[in-house]
């Protein structure tokens, strides 16, 4: 069948499903689909503000690099997505490179804020939108975040979600572990698992991740691409369809 | 106490070749008129530290043969993608890299900035750096609930060096919202700045331009390099010179292409 929307309206769509009743969600760089999917949950859940990443309108900080870091301390940031090369199966996230760190096959940017922020922020969403078994491992090759902390540690946040191309996995706390929570239309579990290089938890019914409506598309294609254009002008025309298509 | 009639050569000779030097992140004040003029000196073993991410900078004189180390959250061509003489150099294993992570580093300039021996950072627990890196460590906080905290030594420069809109005729430098130039800067040992333009009387008077100072006392040396930050934006001056990271970011994926833009680069306006 053919689909009345782009790959990215569908994720944008999905993953504004992800970011609940929280108020504050700051985008990173290099981010158009979380910036548009902030831009989606505006108009879902009143309150909510997405700061994102080359946008002065929505970059509310006056303090220099440090204030994300001190919000997200305070509880004050409620939302983060992110991404990276590599994640495994207990969410541990690999921004940093591929082989011996030391010496590595292949080097990658670097870990940026994702150490600290992953016990700060309540509700983060890892995205990986090429799912394969390259980037969904078993073990990471360098942790540049984890979950896995001494006993009694501060924690106020951590992963919750991992969004990919085929399928949207739920992170368990307290197993420190993956369950399959809805699978892409057009996806299989089959397809999934061997795409997949750690093992995950399969419920009992698993449902097909919701198609966006025609009101939220519409949405996409108005507010959302007209906010999203002041900082990802090429994507907003490449990846989001004209209003009214 | 400030000498604002240096020029950006002799900023550099300030830097001497092992220097720990930091440097702000990308489109934050990267003093690239002074990057340029090390390169052209042949700057040898520099401990960079990013303030606390990099970019063209680093990349620039990790490539020139600058560079012994890089102490740094990431280092990349933000939307032009990865930092090719950076990587290239890692994954050869000419450089050591330092992984942090951003709020490590900015506690550890806060550390600095202080004069404290360590600083504290939530987080962090079961990353590599953590594991991989000697100087931090976890300690019990001595408070209740006496649960374990990350800490993280004071970062120390030998230079801080930055680029900045602009100084005023007393010394001070205006470097608006961006206060972590201000913690590194105190920081270090010697602080160095470029601007764009030297103003009129002094901001410190200026309620609405004084809290985005650093004051006089802190600067060691300034000079006047309009453009100094170019290719990278400066803003609010100005934005990033989009053709020319684009040509670096394209020639800089091979060696060969680098040394002919860096060639380019270099005998551009008569460097330093």
């Amino acid at each position: 069948m053919m689909r009345e929307y782009t790959r990215e309206e569908f994720l944008i769509a999905t993953m504004s499903g992800l970011f609940g009743d929280g108020r504050f969600m700051v985008s990173g760089v290099n981010s158009p689909i979380p910036a548009a999917a902030g831009l989606l949950h505006e108009h879902q859940q009143p309150g909510f503000f997405v700061s994102i990443h080359g946008d002065p309108d929505r970059t509310p900080f006056v303090d220099g690099g440090v204030e994300p870091f001190d919000m997200a301390a305070q509880g004050r940031l409620d939302t983060f997505v992110f991404g990276g090369v590599q994640v495994d199966g207990q969410a541990n996230i690999n921004l940093v490179s591929i082989g011996d760190p030391k010496r590595p096959k292949k080097r990658f940017t670097g870990s940026f804020g994702a150490a600290g922020l992953y016990y700060l922020i309540p509700n983060i969403v890892l995205f990986f939108p090429s799912h394969s078994r390259r980037s969904l491992v078993q073990k990471v090759d360098f942790r540049s975040a984890s979950p896995q902390a001494p006993e009694g540690a501060f924690r106020q946040g951590g992963p919750r979600w991992l969004l990919t191309d085929l399928c949207l996995f739920r992170f368990d706390p307290v197993t420190g572990g993956f369950e399959l929570a809805s699978v892409h239309p057009g996806q299989t579990i089959a397809a999934i698992r061997d795409a997949t290089g750690f093992d995950f938890v399969v419920p009992k019914d698993v449902p097909t991740t919701a198609e966006p409506d025609a009101a939220t598309l519409a949405r996409i294609r108005g507010d959302v691409r007209d906010g999203l254009s002041v900082a990802y002008a090429q994507f907003a025309k490449d990846c989001i369809k004209e209003p009214g298509s | 106490m400030t000498r604002s009639d240096a020029n950006v050569t002799l900023l550099a000779e300030q830097i001497k070749d092992g220097a720990r030097l930091a440097l702000p992140s990308e489109n934050s004040g990267v003093p690239v008129a002074v990057v340029r003029a090390l390169i052209a000196r042949g700057a040898r073993d520099l401990r960079l530290v990013g303030g606390p991410t990099g970019g063209f900078a680093i990349d620039l004189l990790v490539g020139a043969g600058c560079v012994a180390s890089v102490e740094a959250a990431g280092v990349s061509l933000g939307p032009r993608g990865l930092a090719p003489r950076f990587c290239a150099a890692v994954e050869a294993g000419e450089i050591e890299m330092i992984d942090s992570t951003c709020p490590a580093t900015h506690a550890g300039f806060i550390a600095g900035e202080k004069r404290l021996p360590f600083m504290a950072v939530r987080g962090v627990f079961g990353s590599d750096m953590l594991k991989n890196r000697s100087d931090w460590t976890v300690i019990d906080n001595p408070f209740p609930p006496h649960d374990p905290v990350v800490v993280v030594p004071a970062i120390l420069p030998d230079v801080t060096a930055l680029h900045a809109p602009l100084a005023d005729e007393a010394g001070n430098v205006w470097v608006g919202n961006r206060r972590e130039l201000k913690t590194m800067a105190r920081a270090a040992k010697q602080v160095l700045v470029t601007v764009e333009r030297i103003h009129p009387g002094n901001l410190v008077k200026d309620s609405a331009m004084a809290p985005g100072l650093l004051t006089a006392p802190y600067i060691d040396l300034i000079a006047l390099a309009p453009r100094g930050a170019a290719p990278t934006a400066l803003p609010p001056d100005y934005g990033p010179d989009d053709a020319m990271l684009d040509s670096y970011a394209s020639a800089a994926k091979t060696r060969e292409g680098f040394d002919g833009w860096l060639a380019d680069f270099l005998g551009h306006d008569g460097a330093a």
